[in-house]
């Protein structure tokens, strides 16, 4: 048993740390969402550069092969630095999509470019009505001489505009809901009959409802086996949700830290807001929830890589149980102890108030996961 | 990054497990599955068990009868133990007085009274809290006045734990009334119960079990070779020992044994013709608190592991007193829940086939509200986080 990050890992922490601190201000992270793309290519070309592009991924297609330990302390940077640029998007989804279910052709095509920070990827999964069930696709994908043809609409792509192509499910078979029958295609964001309705998210991501008009993906456009994808699909989203914990991890350490600062500065009846035991109480509320996020978050990138589908599915639901508890405490904490300063658009603290309310709903809030966990006995 | 135990560690593991196995009696267990009251000799009859096998004080130094575990192997058989079911080791002397008297006393008090608490040949309770001195503890009165070789102690504690079976006492006495901070003037002294002086008065608590006591001192002689460290300085005692008393209110073993009997019995109860466990609404509730005891095992063992990396235990420990009472008492909750209507009977009359079990989970329940409060109540704990980690 041990706790300890690698050296290595140490070593990528700092640098990630040192860039973040000096190049994403929460000024200059104001001007990035406020930019046309709502991402910095620079910022992009800096992750390739450092290898964080290539952390999970092979070395034969230019990476490292971290497993998802090697990534915490990459998300938790992103967290605390409310990073908006596609990383979850394109190593966490996408490019994981490739890695375990492509074909090695595809797996030759996406991923050194994907490393080298030339390709950006988004999943398309989610759907109307569907809330979090992954089995819900009602978009349907035909047989079209070699290959297929999909129709219908996804949404809420999350930084589905930045994304040079989509992993997008569609369903070859079977009702609506049916577990068998759903299969996974690489599709161009730029291909004929794809069309999207982009905005801002809450968060001030970049996201879209996709529709797709009679869009013809060719043979090789087909990732792992046709109408089986569902076990894949759990696979990689438990990865992405125990990713996301550890990127809440970094924004409630965030939010912990700004309010103690803040108890500490801010004086009220002539004494720091900090010496008064109903706020100090509240505080200590807060950081015990850290350290018990921090925990699950922990177990959860500790086992996703390693432990068997029934397991996985039990812890990550878990971890997410507490995230998402997490999330929801702190960031309503941390608002309250700022008082009306916490409302505001012009301090970080409302902006972490937003990623860690998203971040609780994303893959499936407390609720979703309480039945899966308990589904898992 | 590895979350596992080590190799040696799961050989620990499994050569204490298969030791209870073997050696907890059937009896002992049975009672403690069933949440009976344990008498004396049930204490004694365990703690004396263990020492023969050199497990009883395994923190204890070497010369003394220790270990020398890693902190990992403590917590393993800390938690191997809870789960067994064992009884709980009594902590006043193994785990309070005897850090005390290691760190503070002279070779004198250490000769005479450690191997009798290793071997449990001595019953210990703890004189802390007095009826005007609870969490603010410095504030206490009992008096000790020296006159020649002796103190004459007159006072009152209060919510002495087990006291009716205590062969020693060890106490927090004022010494000096007139310093400037209430910290100043407190001794720790050790009595023998049986010196003349000393009453007992059972205070029954609200699951009206006889666990708790006054315990009043009208002259009582002490003599004054039973004063640990320096008179005057006892405060500098209570601190260290208090840090002690909280470092066990984790027990996450204990919990989780508690969460599969709580899964077996909500599996057992019926709604509606289902399994009262299938119903969403306790399952939820259940999930949560199972979560969160994932959470607490998973803080403790980082914390471990913080500690085998040579760093002193400080206010993290304050963190799993709060988390660890909190959920002991949710699973207590959850078990009345659970039997619905059935856990209002308390005690038969005339009643011949009496559900014994479902009668203790009220009571249970009644009982472990004290421990939010007892050890320094969490609000106390709160306070040591703000200040000693916090910096407020």
């Amino acid at each position: 048993m041990n706790f300890d990050y690698s050296e290595e890992q140490q070593l990528l922490a700092d640098s990630i740390r040192n860039f973040l601190a000096k190049n994403y201000t929460f000024e200059a992270r104001k001007a990035i969402i406020e930019s046309a793309a709502g991402y910095s290519d620079q910022v992009w070309a800096t992750f390739a550069e450092m290898g964080l592009l290539g952390l999970p991924f092979a070395g034969e297609y230019g990476g490292f092969g971290g497993n998802a330990v090697d990534l915490m302390v990459v998300m938790e940077a992103i967290g605390e630095g409310l990073v908006v640029e596609p990383y979850l998007a394109t190593v966490g989804l996408g490019g994981q999509f490739i890695a375990r279910g492509g074909t090695e052709a595809q797996k030759k095509a996406i991923l050194p470019a994907l490393v080298e920070g030339k390709l950006r990827l988004a999943f398309a999964q989610t759907e109307r009505g569907a809330r979090y069930n992954l089995a819900h696709v009602a978009v349907r994908a035909k047989k079209y001489g070699t290959g297929h043809v999909i129709d219908g609409e996804k949404c809420v792509v999350i930084h589905g505009p930045c994304a040079d192509k989509l992993v997008v499910s569609a369903r070859t078979s079977g009702n609506d809901t049916d577990p068998k029958g759903i299969s996974l295609f690489l599709v161009d964001r730029n291909a004929p009959g794809v069309s999207l309705k982009t905005y801002r998210t809450v968060d001030n991501l970049r996201a879209a409802d996709i529709h797709f008009a009679g869009t013809a993906v060719p043979a090789g456009g087909l990732i792992s086996k046709e109408g089986e994808a569902l076990p894949l699909i759990e696979e990689v989203v438990d990865y992405a949700t125990a990713l996301l914990g550890s990127e809440a991890v970094g924004a409630l350490k965030y939010a912990n830290d700004a309010t103690l600062e803040y108890l500490k500065t801010r004086k009220q009846f002539g004494a720091p807001i900090g010496t008064f035991q109903a706020l100090q109480h509240r505080m200590v509320d807060m950081v015990i929830t850290y350290e018990q996020a921090k925990s699950m978050a922990c177990l959860a990138c500790v086992k996703v890589d390693s432990a068997a589908a029934a397991e996985r599915k039990r812890i990550v639901s878990a971890a997410k149980i507490k995230i998402a508890d997490a999330c929801r405490h702190v960031s309503q904490e941390s608002v309250q102890l700022h008082g009306g300063m916490g409302m505001s658009e012009e301090l970080k603290v409302s902006h972490t108030f937003r990623r860690l309310t998203t971040i609780a709903q994303t893959f499936g809030d407390a609720d979703h996961h309480l039945e899966r966990f308990a589904a898992c006995e | 990054m590895d979350l596992n135990y080590s190799p040696e560690e799961l050989a620990f593991r499994d050569e204490v497990h298969a030791w209870l196995q073997a050696n907890l009696p059937d009896d002992l267990s049975e009672k403690v599955a069933n949440y009976q009251e344990l008498e004396k000799d049930d204490h004694t009859r365990w703690h004396k068990t263990l020492a023969q096998k050199g497990w009883v004080a395994p923190e204890w130094p070497v010369e003394w009868g220790g270990k020398d575990w890693t902190v990992v192997q403590r917590y393993i058989f800390e938690e191997e133990c809870g789960f067994a079911g064992c009884p709980s080791l009594m902590p006043f002397g193994l785990k309070m007085c005897a850090p005390v008297l290691f760190r503070f006393g002279s070779e004198a008090q250490k000769q005479r009274f450690l191997p009798r608490i290793y071997n449990g040949d001595d019953f210990w309770c703890q004189g802390y809290s007095e009826p005007g001195s609870g969490s603010d503890l410095a504030s206490l009165k009992t008096s000790a006045v020296r006159e020649g070789d002796y103190y004459i102690v007159n006072g009152q504690k209060i919510w002495t734990t087990l006291a009716q079976f205590a062969d020693w006492i060890f106490c927090l006495v004022r010494t000096d009334a007139n310093t400037g901070k209430k910290q100043q003037g407190i001794s720790f002294l050790l009595m023998d119960m049986k010196t003349p002086g000393i009453t007992i008065r059972p205070l029954i608590l609200m699951d009206g079990r006889h666990e708790v006591n006054e315990v009043f001192f009208d002259d009582v002689k002490v003599p004054a070779e039973n004063l640990v460290h320096k008179e005057g300085d006892g405060w500098t005692v209570a601190k260290y020992l208090l840090g002690y008393e909280r470092m066990g209110t984790g027990q996450v073993g204990v919990s989780k044994r508690e969460l599969t009997k709580l899964k077996a019995l909500a599996s057992q109860q019926m709604k509606d013709g289902k399994p009262l466990i299938d119903d969403p609404r306790f399952r939820d509730k259940l999930s949560r608190v199972e979560v969160e005891l994932m959470a607490l095992e998973i803080t403790n063992l980082r914390f471990l592991d913080q500690l085998r990396s040579g760093r002193a235990p400080g206010a993290e420990v304050s963190l799993l007193k709060i988390r660890g009472t909190e959920i002991q008492q949710t699973l207590t909750e959850l078990m009345v829940q659970a039997v619905g209507p059935l856990a209002q009977p308390f005690k038969p009359i005339d009643a011949a086939d009496f559900d014994q079990f479902a009668a203790t989970l009220t009571p249970r329940y009644c009982n472990y509200r004290k421990t939010t409060i007892y050890a320094g109540s969490n609000e106390i704990q709160r306070n040591i986080i703000a200040k000693m980690s916090l910096g407020l």
